[in-house]
């Protein structure tokens, strides 16, 4: 049932338009739970829809294992899928919902009620089973939509935005559901999302994608920690971007940001240890915040949101930039807006990336992106 | 995938396209034709030079007109406050009064044109006692008043169902917000309410003037000496002093063209009212309190009541004894058993017959292009449903006179068929089921198809197994208009009609025509019976009281 998946140069285009996917290519693992991530209309959705066979396919091969699927039919492929909308059969109950594709994959007709009911139970839905999904409250249908797709024991479970009807809390306990269902039949799973939090929750690896070129693959911690380039820090998490330069200097290299701040970095590529212009990406909780120090970014306090576990600080830098900083709250104060602080940065988290190329600087990133 | 575009859908585009120009766009055609082209095969436009010139012609453009605008504003004036009253208070016995207004609307028009007459004409039952008690003697009801009479009080449950859609899908919070503004009452009304349901203001409306305009047989019935245009036409196709074909074929051709004039008209204006609301939170009926209570109850129930009069004086005018045209005294079966003599039987059967097979085709087409339309768009399906439309503006005589110049010689000598017969109600007919299946299925989202083939299922099983019962309700309101409609088909039966394929709704007509009221009044009420049955039967199975939509 794990079957890998495997796109060679895919390319996706309506008419004589500009391809929505230029030229695509991606492994994906069996039994994988792979995400694609990316903004709206980046091109996510129509690659899922090439994979189950609802897109033509303009260009480039599709392999499952080593069957390619270019030219079969949606119904050949043996594919579970879930929609946004769950795609429930509104004139059917739970039940002949769940039996449906059964019926239609010539499972044995005696064997049809007993997987059924054991999906049903394995989604906690089977005490509904003889109702209509008008019924049901979205979570309950989103369930038998998981349990319809899944009987069928398809080789490839695709599901496009499954979550994204839900209210929040809602969310939160669908994709621990959808996650460990999924380990627990160790199916092949690509999962298509605009929510990058969600995708870290579920996901083995990620997909980041934007305009129909994938950006980076990699695990969840490796794409938030060392991001390939300046769109994944900004779309992953929570980036500030600031300007400076890369300082090559008696073989050691330095960071320095546009109010004159330095600092020694150890983790740079070998072959970009040059001196050259940099964008430096600081996520929130990598500046430090002394209000002792005499060395460090000067910096004014504009406001500051208490939030419970954080405080977020909204700061102007000597140099104009705004940043957000958010430290971990503590008994005593907070900052008073209008104070002077000064901050220094975590330099083994921080990334830097080329202003030319935008590429990241330092070591440590992992992209199975085939380019 | 690339070789989607040829699939049996394909295929299917071809044939109804072929199908269309063939039923509707040929004899058009035809129609046309024989309009300019001279007996002697020579072109001329002196028929339609002959209409121009003579005054008593062009009159009845003028009269139609007269009678079609005061129709539909009378309509208009009585329907919308009856749907608003309906859909914002709460009324006791409103499913009654729903149920009355519909079978109001179904009935065949000239039916109630004839009970007026019964009850008010030169010997009618409330001209008789008004004038022998008080002596007050009523105005004619001969003419144009009457006309209109009859007419609006057919029609104006029409603009009550379109509107009472309407009102049920305005958001409280939209009238909420305007209350918070400062516009209550009367001005919210008029300012937020009618202005948002402004589009189905104009289709009501629409329908309502091509209804009226195309009605042959109230003013034939009631209009004596005031000639409508469509009086007009059937004389001259049918007249009894001499047929002139070419000069009829001119008259349906400028029928066409008026009816297209004003869909088009309606069209524009309605193009300036785009928006779409989507009602999350429907107005909650109050309970009407006072003097609005009073208003509120006697208007509905007096204006059902007298809408169901002249259809409940029907069928107990079926029951009384008669001779000839002269009423006697006591209630008996006698009008029925001499409707028995009268190819009874065969006329229902007939009736009922012609009318499932033409629903089923209906059905059919309407389903297929619903499908074509909203799922595989290009543009030849969208050339196939303004086909399809057509109709629309095409009155029944129109398409009887087309019908019979396209398939009434060889090599389709199809006249007196039942086939010509089932080919009008198709054509006539369709554009209702068409209309409400298309809607229902743009509601429809794609990946419910995409679901069940994705789990195995054929494009073919998939669109039997899960497109075709998720769009039944549609189909199946649009289809209870379709079937009504057939069964109480006049216009282009009185041209196609013969003794063989003779229908119910003919059957009455034919013998108001002759005098045998008590004749007519048996297929009458036997026409009622089956509306009523076939309104009530589908009230059961959808379940929902005022969920019939047009």
């Amino acid at each position: 049932m794990s079957n890998n998946i495997s796109i060679k140069h895919a390319v996706k285009a309506y008419g004589s338009n500009a391809p929505v996917i230029p030229d695509l290519s991606v492994e994906i693992n069996g039994g994988e739970f792979f995400t694609l991530l990316g903004p709206s209309g980046c091109g996510k959705t129509t690659l899922l829809r090439m994979i189950a066979g609802f897109n033509s396919i303009e260009g480039g091969d599709f392999y499952f294992n080593e069957t390619r699927i270019n030219d079969l039919d949606p119904a050949k492929r043996n594919i579970g899928m879930v929609f946004q909308n769950y795609a429930i059969f509104p004139h059917l109950t739970v039940r002949k919902n769940v039996e449906f594709g059964l019926k239609y994959k010539k499972f044995p007709k005696e064997q049809i009620k007993d997987i059924a009911d054991k999906f049903m139970k394995l989604m906690q839905i089977d005490q509904y089973a003889d109702r209509l999904p008008e019924n049901l409250s979205g979570g309950q249908q989103q369930r038998v939509a998981l349990a319809r797709a899944l009987c069928i024991e398809p080789d490839v479970l695709l599901m496009d935005e499954p979550l994204s009807n839900l209210d929040a809390k809602l969310r939160v306990e669908m994709r621990s559901v959808i996650k460990d269902i999924q380990k627990e039949i160790g199916i092949t799973t690509v999962y298509v999302t605009h929510d990058q939090e969600e995708a870290m929750a579920v996901s083995d690896r990620i997909a980041v994608m934007n305009a129909g070129v994938i950006q980076h693959i990699g695990t969840p911690k490796n794409i938030y920690q060392r991001p390939s380039n300046l769109f994944v820090s900004t779309f992953i998490g929570r980036s500030n971007v600031i300007e400076g330069k890369l300082i090559a200097e008696g073989g050691k290299t330095y960071i320095e940001t546009k109010c004159g701040y330095r600092a020694e970095m150890t983790n740079v590529l070998d072959e970009q240890k040059v001196s050259q212009d940099i964008i430096l990406s600081i996520r929130p909780e990598e500046f430090i915040l002394d209000r002792n120090a005499s060395e460090g970014i000067a910096a004014t306090v504009n406001s500051c949101v208490f939030l419970g576990l954080n405080t977020h600080y909204f700061v102007t830098l000597s140099s104009g930039e705004d940043v957000v900083i958010i430290q971990e709250s503590s008994i005593d104060s907070t900052i008073e807006p209008g104070t002077q602080i000064k901050l220094t940065l975590n330099t083994d988290k921080l990334n830097i990336f080329s202003k030319e190329t935008e590429r990241n600087l330092l070591k440590g990133v992992q992209n199975d992106c085939i380019l | 995938m690339a070789k989607k575009r040829f699939d049996g859908w394909f295929i299917l585009s071809i044939v109804m396209f072929v199908a269309f120009m063939f039923i509707l766009v040929y004899p058009m055609f035809g129609l046309l034709k024989q309009s300019v082209i001279m007996p002697d095969g020579s072109f001329s436009l002196e028929e339609f030079q002959k209409f121009f010139s003579h005054s008593y012609y062009t009159q009845t453009i003028l009269n139609s007109f007269k009678i079609t605008i005061t129709t539909t504003f009378l309509s208009l004036l009585l329907g919308v406050p009856f749907a608003y009253f309906y859909s914002f208070y709460k009324i006791k016995g409103s499913k009654l009064l729903f149920v009355v207004s519909i079978l109001c609307c179904m009935s065949a028009p000239f039916l109630g044109a004839y009970s007026w007459i019964m009850l008010l004409g030169r010997s009618g039952v409330i001209t008789k006692f008004l004038k022998a008690t008080f002596g007050i003697v009523l105005p004619s009801i001969y003419g144009f008043r009457g006309v209109v009479l009859s007419q609006v009080l057919n029609y104006f449950p029409l603009v009550f169902i379109y509107m009472n859609g309407a009102f049920r899908n305005t958001d409280s919070t939209l009238m909420e917000a305007a209350e918070n503004m400062g516009c209550t009452g009367i001005k919210r009304l008029f300012k937020i309410v009618l202005n948002l349901s402004m589009p189905t203001l104009l289709a009501s409306t629409l329908m309502v003037f091509m209804q009226s305009f195309s009605d042959f047989g109230t003013p034939s019935t009631l209009g004596e000496d005031y000639k409508t245009f469509l009086v007009l036409l059937y004389n001259e196709y049918l007249g009894e002093t001499g047929q002139d074909y070419n000069y009829a074929a001119a008259l349906a051709i400028i029928a066409v063209v008026l009816a297209g004039i004003v869909f088009f008209l309606q069209k524009w204006a309605t193009s300036k009212y785009k928006f779409s609301i989507n009602a999350l939170h429907p107005v909650q009926k109050k309970d009407p309190k006072g003097i609005l209570a009073v208003i509120i109850y006697v208007y509905c129930y007096l204006l059902c009541a007298i809408a169901i009069l002249p259809q409940a004086y029907v069928v107990f005018l079926s029951f009384r004894n008669c001779k000839g045209s002269v009423w006697g005294k006591g209630l008996s079966f006698n009008n029925y058993a001499n409707a028995m003599k009268k190819k009874l039987v065969l006329a229902s059967r007939n009736s009922i017959l012609m009318g499932v097979f033409a629903l089923v085709i209906i059905i059919v087409i309407a389903v297929l292009i619903a499908y074509l339309v909203v799922r595989r768009s290009n543009a030849l399906n969208h050339l196939i449903d303004s086909c399809s439309m057509l109709p629309y503006i095409m009155p029944g005589a129109v398409i009887g006179i087309a019908l019979i110049i396209a398939f009434g010689k060889k090599p389709f000598a199809l006249t007196g068929t039942m086939i010509i017969m089932i080919l009008s109600f198709v054509i006539r007919r369709m554009p209702y089921t068409i209309r409400s299946a298309t809607a229902t299925l743009m509601h429809i989202p794609e990946s419910i198809e995409e679901a069940a083939i994705s789990l195995g299922a054929s494009k073919l099983a998939t669109f039997v197994k899960v497109t075709v019962p998720m769009m039944s309700s549609g189909i199946l309101s649009g289809a209870i208009l379709s079937w009504v409609a057939i069964v109480t088909e006049l216009s282009s039966s009185v041209i196609l009609y013969s003794n063989r394929t003779t229908t119910l709704t003919m059957q009455a007509y034919v013998y108001i025509g002759r005098g045998e009221y008590g004749t007519a009044a048996a297929f009458a009420a036997i026409l009622n019976v089956i509306t009523t049955i076939s309104l009530l039967i589908y009230m059961r199975i959808s379940k929902s009281e005022d969920n019939v939509k047009l």
